[in-house]
């Protein structure tokens, strides 16, 4: 299968890249790794009229800490997630879901930007966006923005993203010391997309109660979810079973699974419960220093 | 880069058209191709290199599998344009003077293949990982060729051919040749 014709386009600047976004009016698409983009062209599910390739931009891709924030470029690539010892070491959340995302050779194309803006709710980077409270900064022609990850996500294949607006960098909170976080999949097999992922983040007190969770589902709804009431329900309790037993059927309630080939939705929703509270489990074994 | 004056829209037309300068297997290799062309496509139809396979043509199977700036991808889901100015290893790369590399000859000792159509893809996977990890686990090989699908062999003797060749390249002999 080839696509359909396009013109392309490979600029060398952010301001060039959304300059031509912005004259073709919606109807040209952003290409960084196109494992998701080109699929979509060849079965004709979308057309656009332009393609802009963003990877001959420079200082698209890194992955480095700041004072306050860990700073990923829009074209790093998910593999580079898993190749980071920054990222195994103090996000091991990133690293638990750059392991699974589709298989290692769509991983070396496939960019983090790519797989947190495409929309998609079975893509496993925005339930870790929601989790760790990420903020993505987008250019246009008239300037720059920061969008929090939970006013992103509006619909499936739907994001706060303006046609000429192009996302160059997500920025999460720098991770602190009692701060724990995981993302757990259930897969049918590698490559396949999630059958249900949670993403579960704590920070924890000098006390050892939790000061602020987060919490978000992958693949349960029309967007990836942040399951708010439990993360709520959290704050101020002991990082122990019996809250995050509430937690997990109060992040079940916000499911809307459907049942398809990976499993009738009964099934997905009570699979929910069961990943919110190993993820939670696992955050909180981190988060106490553990692996 | 060049884009050349688009045409038309329509069915009949063809085009827009760029020219796709690449190093393949060491070598300078260039063609004039429609921006839509799949880098697969570019290989086998442009470049007559018809090693790197088309299996599913749907990101799934790795049969086109090549080293892009040394990294395995999959070849079936990148345009020829996005290689452009870039470079490329494919399995016919691998033989140098006659000789066969390691993996090669890993897959011939081993038994690592039945129809073969896979092994293309196989081979160069196997590659980026011996480059990237020249003492792999078992565990390490089978995730790293996971994005890769035989349906002949039961992976068994794929990843005996594979740890052959991490034997071979880190023996006395070997070299350590990537």
């Amino acid at each position: 299968m080839i696509p359909p014709r396009f013109e392309y386009f490979a600029p060398s600047s952010i301001d060039e890249a959304v300059q031509i976004l912005d004259r073709f009016g919606g109807e040209a698409k952003v290409l960084a790794g196109g494992q998701s983009l080109l699929p979509v062209m060849k079965l004709r599910l979308a057309e656009p009229r332009a393609l802009v390739d963003i990877n001959r931009i420079p200082d698209l891709a890194h992955i480095r800490e700041d004072a306050k924030s860990l700073r990923i470029g829009a074209t790093t690539r998910t593999n580079d997630l898993n190749d980071s010892e920054l990222i195994h070491a103090r996000y091991p959340i990133l690293s638990d879901a750059a392991y699974e995302i589709a298989d290692p050779l769509v991983r070396n194309m496939g960019t983090v930007g790519g797989n947190v803006s495409h929309g998609d709710p079975a893509n496993d980077l925005p339930a870790c966006m929601l989790a760790l409270g990420a903020h993505f900064v987008v250019r246009s022609p008239t300037g720059t923005r920061t969008i929090p990850a939970k006013e992103f996500y509006q619909d499936t294949f739907v994001t706060a993203l303006e046609s000429n607006e192009l996302l160059l960098e997500i920025q999460i909170p720098k991770a602190r010391p009692g701060q724990g976080n995981a993302y757990v999949k259930l897969e049918k097999r590698i490559g396949d997309f999630p059958i249900v992922g949670v993403a579960a983040n704590l920070v924890l007190t000098t006390k050892g109660t939790i000061e602020s969770a987060g919490l978000a589902l992958t693949a349960v709804g029309p967007t990836a979810l942040k399951a708010t009431e439990a993360e709520r329900h959290l704050v101020g309790k002991a990082p122990e079973d019996d809250a995050f037993q509430r937690a997990a059927e109060l992040a079940q309630e916000i499911t809307s699974p459907v049942s398809d080939l990976r499993g009738p939705a009964e099934y997905k929703r009570a699979m929910v419960r069961v990943l919110a509270l190993r993820a939670l489990h696992r955050a909180s074994a981190r988060a106490h220093g553990g692996a | 880069m060049v884009l050349t004056e688009m045409t038309s829209a329509g069915d009949e037309e063809t085009g827009p058209f760029m020219n796709v300068h690449v190093t393949v297997n060491g070598a300078p290799r260039s063609a004039t191709v429609e921006t839509r062309t799949l880098l697969v496509h570019f290989l086998r139809e442009n470049l007559s290199l018809t090693g790197t396979h088309i299996g599913c043509d749907t990101t799934n199977c790795g049969a086109c599998t090549i080293l892009l700036d040394g990294k395995a991808v999959k070849s079936c889901t990148i345009l020829a344009v996005q290689a452009d100015g870039r470079e490329l290893r494919t399995v016919e790369g691998l033989e140098t003077d006659g000789k066969l590399h390691p993996i090669q000859e890993g897959f011939i000792e081993e038994h690592g293949l039945q129809c073969g159509f896979c092994t293309p893809g196989m081979m160069m996977c196997s590659v980026a990982l011996l480059q990237k990890n020249p003492h792999p686990t078992e565990e390490q090989i089978r995730r790293a060729i996971s994005g890769n699908l035989c349906r002949c062999t039961g992976y068994v003797n794929i990843v005996k051919a594979i740890q052959h060749a991490a034997n071979k390249m880190a023996g006395p002999s070997g070299g350590g040749r990537p």
